[in-house]
C-alpha cells in the first residue's frame, strides 16, 4: 500500500503470559477499540512501527505528487487543469497531515524528510512508474487512488488516535480523487481512436503495479500478525487486493477496456475473481531502486529540498528578528 | 454595447485580463510538488487555482463578446503566441522561489488596484468578475507581500536573492501601466480605467512593502513592452504554449 | 537552535457556530504565517470562518495517569444527563 513492506518491530505477537502488566493493559485497550493517544503508555515497538508506517505513508503522498504533477502544465482544458492541480494539492495536504501525526510520536518532519532523501525510508512502489499519456492521469485516479482508498478506509479505525484522525480527514478528501480519475477514463474511452488507445495503454501499464501496491502476500507473516493485533493494520494484503480486483473488474467493463490478464475470471465457488499475481521480482526491483522512475523521483525531491533551504532559513531568520524586536520593545 | 469598434476594443481588453491570469496561473502551477516546504506548496496551488478560475471568467466573457462561438478553452488552447495579450512579466520563467514570489507580489499589487477600479465598471459583467476576484486578490497580495518582506528582511542570502529578483523584474513592471487606443476606448465607455492612473496607488504599496523588506527599488524608468499589445512577446511564451496546448493541438476536436 | 520551523496546532471554528475545534498541525516561522498557512491548508473546502493557532510547545495537557481522578468522578453524576429522568409521555415535549 502507501506503506508497503513496513517492517514491524519486535519478535511477533506475545502471549498474555509473556506480556508485562503495561503491555497487557495496552493490548486490552486496543482490543476494546479505545484510541491510544500521544501521551499514553505504548510499547516501544508499537511506537517504532507506527513511525515507520506513518512516515512511509506520508512520503508516498509527497512523492506521489510527482507523476501526476507531470501533467499539470499539459492538462487539455482549463477545468481539467484546475481539477488536477487541486487533486495534487490535496496529496500535499495528506502528506502534511500524516507528518503531523508522526510528529506526535517524537520525530520531527525534517528528520523524516532526511530519512526519505537519504533512501533509508521508502515510499510506495507505484510512484516509480511514469505517466506517459493523458489517460495515465485518469488511470492513476481510478486505480491508484482507488487502491489507496481500499486501504485507507479501514485505517480510519486504527488504534492510534492521531493516525486515525488523519485518515478520517484524508478519506473525506479522497472521495473526489478516484471519481475525477474515472471521469477522465470515461471521456477517453468514449473518445476517438487515439483516446481509446491511450486509455487501454494506461490500463495495461498501471494494472499490475496497482496490484503490487498492496504488497506481497502476508497471510503467514508474524510481523503482519503483530500489526493486526495492534490494529495499525486492519486487513491482510490479500484481502485488500481481492476486494480491489472485485471492485475494479466491472468498472473496466463499463469503460469497454480489457484488463491485461487472460486468467482473470469469476469464481462462482469463492464468490470472487481469480486473477494473476503481479511479477514480484519486478516489485522487489522497484523497491530496491530499480523502477523506471526511482532516480528521477528522488532527484526531484532532493532538488526541491536543497533549493528550498535558503527560503526556509530566510523566513525563519525574519521571524527571529521580529520576535527580538518585539521583546526589546516590551 | 455600442458599435463594432467598441466590441473589438472590449475583446482586446478582456484578452489582456484573461491572458495575464492564464499565463501567470500556468507559471505558478509549475511549482506544484516542488516548493521549499509543504505549506508553501499548498498555498501556491491555491493561488494558481484562483488564477485559473479568473481566467475562465475573463476569457469566457471575451469569447462571448467576440461572438464567434469561441469558448475560454478555445481561446486558451488554440491561439498562437502573437494573439496573446498578457504582459511580458507573467510569461518569464519562474526562476528561484524568491523571483517567483517577487513577481507574484508585483502582479498582485497591480491586480489589487486594477480590480478595485473594475468593481465600479460601467459594464456589469466586468464589475461582477472583479467583485469575485477582489477577495482572492486581497489575500494573494497579503501573502506575497509577507513573503517578500520575510525573505527580503531575512538572512543575508535571502536578502541578496530578493534584491536580485526585483532588479531583474523591475524592467517588466512599467508595461502594466502603458496605455493605447484600446484603453482609451475603455475609458471613454466607462468600462475600465486608464492604466497610467493606477500607478500612484501601486507605487505607494510597492514602495511600502519593499522598504519593509529592506530592498532598494530600482530607479530606472526604462521598461520592456510588447506583451499587452501582442507586438513582441519574449521567447519564453512559445515554449509555455507548446506544452500547455499540446493535447488540443495534437488531437483536434477531441473531448477531454 | 533547530532550523526547522516551529510546530503549530490549528483550531478552526466552522460555519455553524460551534466552538473552535482542533483540526491538526502545521509548521510556520511565526504566528502570522501560521494563520495564513492554516487558511491555505485547513480551509480548502471552506470549512472555517475563524482560525486559532498556538505553538505546540505552549499547550499544557493533562497526563493520562490523571484520567481516573479527572474524569471518573463525573461518571457517577448520572443525574446531570437529561435521560436520567423519566417524564411521562402525557407531559409533552420537555
Ligand atoms: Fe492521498
Ligand atoms: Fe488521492
Ligand atoms: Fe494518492
Amino acid at each position: 500500500m502507501y506503506a508497503q513492506l513496513v517492517k514491524t518491530a519486535g519478535t511477533g505477537v506475545k502471549t498474555r503470559e509473556e506480556m508485562s502488566d503495561e503491555e497487557r493493559n495496552f493490548q486490552d485497550r486496543v482490543d476494546r477499540d479505545e484510541k491510544i493517544e500521544p501521551k499514553d503508555w505504548m510499547p516501544d515497538d508499537y511506537r517504532a512501527t507506527l513511525i515507520r508506517q506513518i512516515g512511509q505513508h506520508a512520503h508516498s503522498e509527497i512523492v506521489g505528487q510527482l507523476p501526476e504533477g507531470n501533467w499539470i502544465t499539459r492538462a487539455p482544458t482549463l477545468e481539467r487543469k484546475a481539477i488536477l492541480l487541486a487533486k495534487v494539492q490535496d496529496e500535499a495536504g495528506h502528506g502534511l497531515y500524516l507528518y503531523g501525526a508522526a510528529e506526535t510520536l517524537g520525530v520531527t518532519r525534517d528528520e523524516l524528510t532526511e530519512e526519505l532523501l537519504s533512501g533509508r525510508m521508502k515510499y510506495s512502489s507505484i510512484f516509480n512508474y511514469p505517466t506517459l499519456n493523458w489517460a495515465d492521469i485518469g488511470a492513476v485516479g481510478w486505480l491508484v487512488d482507488g487502491a489507496a482508498i481500499m486501504n485507507q478506509v479501514p485505517l480510519q479505525r486504527t488504534s492510534y488516535g492521531p493516525y486515525s484522525r488523519a485518515m478520517i480527514r484524508i478519506c473525506k478528501e479522497e472521495s473526489f480523487h478516484q471519481r475525477q480519475g474515472y471521469d477522465i477514463m470515461m471521456k477517453m474511452a468514449a473518445g476517438n481512436d487515439a483516446q481509446r488507445r491511450m486509455a487501454q495503454d494506461a490500463l495495461n501499464r498501471f494494472w499490475y503495479p496497482s496490484l503490487m501496491m498492496f504488497g506481497p502476500s502476508d497471510k503467514d507473516s508474524v510481523h503482519s500478525a503483530q500489526s493486526l493485533a495492534w490494529k495499525i493494520k486492519i486487513d491482510t494484503n490479500d484481502e485488500l487486493r481481492q476486494r480491489f480486483v472485485d471492485q475494479t473488474v466491472p468498472q473496466a467493463k463499463y469503460l469497454g477496456l480489457t484488463i491485461p490478464d487472460e486468467h482473470l475470471k469469476w469464481n462462482e465457488d469463492r464468490g470472487a475473481h481469480d486473477f494473476s499475481e503481479p511479477d514480484w521480482t519486478e516489485f522487489f526491483n522497484v523497491i530496491k531502486g530499480k523502477g523506471p522512475c526511482n532516480v528521477e523521483r528522488m532527484e526531484a525531491r532532493v532538488k526541491a529540498w536543497e533549493d528550498g533551504a535558503w527560503v526556509r532559513d530566510g523566513l525563519m531568520a525574519h521571524a527571529r528578528k521580529k520576535t527580538a524586536a518585539r521583546t526589546a520593545a516590551e | 454595447m455600442a458599435g463594432k469598434t467598441n466590441d473589438d476594443a472590449l475583446f482586446q481588453f478582456l484578452l489582456r485580463m484573461g491572458d495575464n491570469s492564464l499565463i501567470l496561473g500556468h507559471r505558478v502551477s509549475e511549482w506544484c510538488g516542488l516548493s521549499p516546504v509543504l505549506e508553501e506548496d499548498i498555498a501556491l496551488a491555491n493561488t494558481a487555482l484562483d488564477l485559473i478560475g479568473q481566467t475562465q471568467f475573463w476569457l469566457g466573457l471575451a469569447g462571448e463578446v467576440e461572438g464567434k462561438g469561441r469558448t475560454a478553452d478555445d481561446l486558451a488552447f488554440l491561439r498562437d503566441a502573437w494573439d496573446f495579450r498578457n504582459v511580458l512579466m507573467v510569461e518569464l520563467p519562474n526562476g528561484d522561489f524568491g523571483q517567483t514570489m517577487m513577481r507574484q507580489f508585483l502582479y498582485d499589487a497591480w491586480s489589487q488596484v486594477m480590480v478595485g477600479r473594475l468593481i465600479k465598471s460601467g459594464d456589469k459583467r466586468i464589475a461582477d468578475i472583479a467583485e469575485k476576484a477582489s477577495k482572492e486578490v486581497a489575500y494573494h497580495v497579503e501573502r506575497s507581500a509577507d513573503t517578500v518582506v520575510g525573505l527580503g528582511d531575512g538572512s543575508e542570502e535571502s536578502h541578496a536573492r530578493m534584491q536580485a529578483a526585483i532588479d531583474y523584474l523591475w524592467p517588466y513592471v512599467g508595461e502594466m501601466f502603458d496605455g493605447d487606443e484600446v484603453d482609451a476606448a475603455m475609458v471613454a465607455a466607462g468600462i475600465a480605467p486608464d492604466p497610467a492612473s493606477l500607478r500612484e496607488e501601486y507605487d505607494a504599496l510597492v514602495n511600502k512593502v519593499l522598504s519593509e523588506a529592506t530592498l532598494k527599488v530600482p530607479t530606472d524608468v526604462f521598461h520592456h513592452k510588447g506583451g499587452r499589445t501582442g507586438y513582441m512577446h519574449t521567447e519564453h511564451l512559445g515554449h509555455l504554449l507548446t506544452s500547455m496546448q499540446w493535447l488540443q493541438r495534437a488531437y483536434p476536436g477531441a473531448t477531454w | 537552535m533547530s532550523k526547522e520551523w516551529p510546530l503549530w496546532e490549528v483550531f478552526i471554528r466552522g460555519q455553524h457556530g460551534l466552538s473552535h475545534r482542533h483540526v491538526g498541525s502545521l509548521h510556520a516561522p511565526d504566528e502570522e504565517m501560521a494563520i495564513k498557512n492554516a487558511r491555505d491548508v485547513y480551509t480548502r473546502r471552506n470549512e472555517g470562518v475563524s482560525i486559532w493557532v498556538v505553538e505546540a510547545r505552549h499547550i499544557a495537557a493533562s497526563s493520562p495517569e490523571e484520567k481516573g481522578p479527572l474524569y471518573e468522578p463525573s461518571n457517577s453524576k448520572v443525574y446531570r444527563h437529561p435521560t436520567f429522568f423519566d417524564i411521562p409521555d402525557d407531559v409533552g415535549h420537555m
